[in-house]
């Protein structure tokens, strides 16, 4: 029988979701606590786990803590164990950072919003004026659209700024300015990548510029065509593969890619799309457990290797 | 906080175990809409969920 460990800083809608279909597949899975865990960073995986299990016993841990620090770090130190995780590392710590998707997305040509980096307040301003108002700022680091700020002339970009740099930890002083985007009918698409193919999707409508449905953006199903499945498929691999949801934005010059989210929410798109995204979770899981999971990217030729920044 | 009808910590009003609900999962109270999480079930135990953090997101 296949031990399975379930990372968890707590349990969403998702995490019942995942142990219902764990549970149809025989599998329990040792619920594992972030806040429990303490490793021995000196020896090695045959110590043991909160469950009482040696980490080794373990063919498979999926990561969904909500504590993205918590989660990125114990993906590295069980990978470097060599311990079988979903998501891994590379993926965890690519996705969990916005300047580093944007640039593993650049490496593999896929299309996104323009962006650029800065570390003062001076040349961050020239940054956002080179790509133009309006502009938005995001943290590298940060999730459901907290601290999100469009800034549509210059005395917004540096007050903005001002804030960021006075008020905020070092984190905030590292400044991410992305192209804005017009959202085709006020809406964008959340896609779901799971084991190499994009197995749903859903239109986030508002009349906010921020679609998140954790800030109220309404779900519909939007139909994976094979450009949006392509392009979705291109991206995950760009930044890793494993468990993914993207955020693509439609415009007059085609799809791009904003975001790839590496421990993603699904609650409010089952129901739209009539997918059950938790058994497509549970499912590569599960093969990832048996077999690495190494069948799960085909070869893949990237056709364009350009880097756009 | 061990008995089989566990009070609110903020409010003190009883809270009644949810049908379907498991361990650390988070529930509100019926009465002061405080977030609580889900200690154990058996005995059904409570606490105050923790506090969003600024690396909280998915």
């Amino acid at each position: 029988m296949m031990r399975v460990g379930l990372l968890i800083t707590h349990v969403r809608p998702e995490e019942k979701l995942l142990l219902a279909e764990f549970a149809a597949c025989g599998v329990t899975p040792d619920v594992i606590l972030d806040r429990d865990l303490a490793f021995d960073l000196t020896a090695g995986p045959e110590q043991l786990a909160p469950s009482g299990h040696p980490w080794t016993a373990y063919d498979v841990i999926l990561e969904r803590c909500v504590s993205t620090s918590r989660g990125t770090y114990a993906l590295a130190i069980l990978n470097a164990w060599g311990i079988r995780t979903v998501n891994n590392y590379q993926t965890a710590t690519t996705c969990g950072d916005k300047l580093l998707t944007t640039l593993a997305l650049a490496r593999a040509g896929i299309a996104q919003p323009r962006a650029m980096a800065a570390f003062t307040e001076e040349t961050s301003v020239q940054a956002i004026e080179e790509i133009g108002y309006p502009a938005v700022l995001k943290p590298v680091t940060g999730s459901w659209g907290r601290l999100l700020a469009r800034v549509n002339d210059r005395d917004a970009a540096e007050s903005v700024l001002e804030h960021r740099f006075t008020l905020g930890d070092w984190t905030q002083h590292t400044v991410y300015a992305q192209e804005f985007v017009e959202k085709t009918g006020g809406r964008d698409i959340r896609a779901f990548v799971i084991g190499g193919q994009t197995v749903c999707a859903i239109y986030r409508t508002s009349p906010h510029w921020i679609t998140n449905t954790a800030k109220g953006g309404v779900a519909s199903n939007c139909p994976v065509t094979s450009e949006l499945n392509d392009l979705c498929v291109r991206a995950a691999h760009a930044v890793g593969g494993g468990v993914l949801a993207l955020d693509v934005f439609e415009s007059e010059h085609g799809l791009s890619v904003n975001e790839v989210n590496h421990t993603m929410e699904f609650r409010n798109s089952s129901a739209p799309t009539g997918v059950n995204i938790a058994g497509a979770v549970v499912s590569y899981v599960m093969s990832v457990g048996q077999d690495g999971g190494r069948h799960e990217w085909p070869p893949y030729t990237v056709d364009t290797v350009e880097v756009v920044l | 906080m061990t008995s089989t009808t566990p009070t609110c910590p903020t409010c003190d009003a009883t809270v009644p175990m949810p049908a379907g609900v498991v361990a650390h999962e988070l529930i509100t109270c019926p009465d002061c809409g405080t977030e609580l999480e889900v200690l154990s079930l058996s005995p059904f135990t409570l606490d105050l969920a923790p506090e969003v953090e600024e690396d909280w997101g998915e």
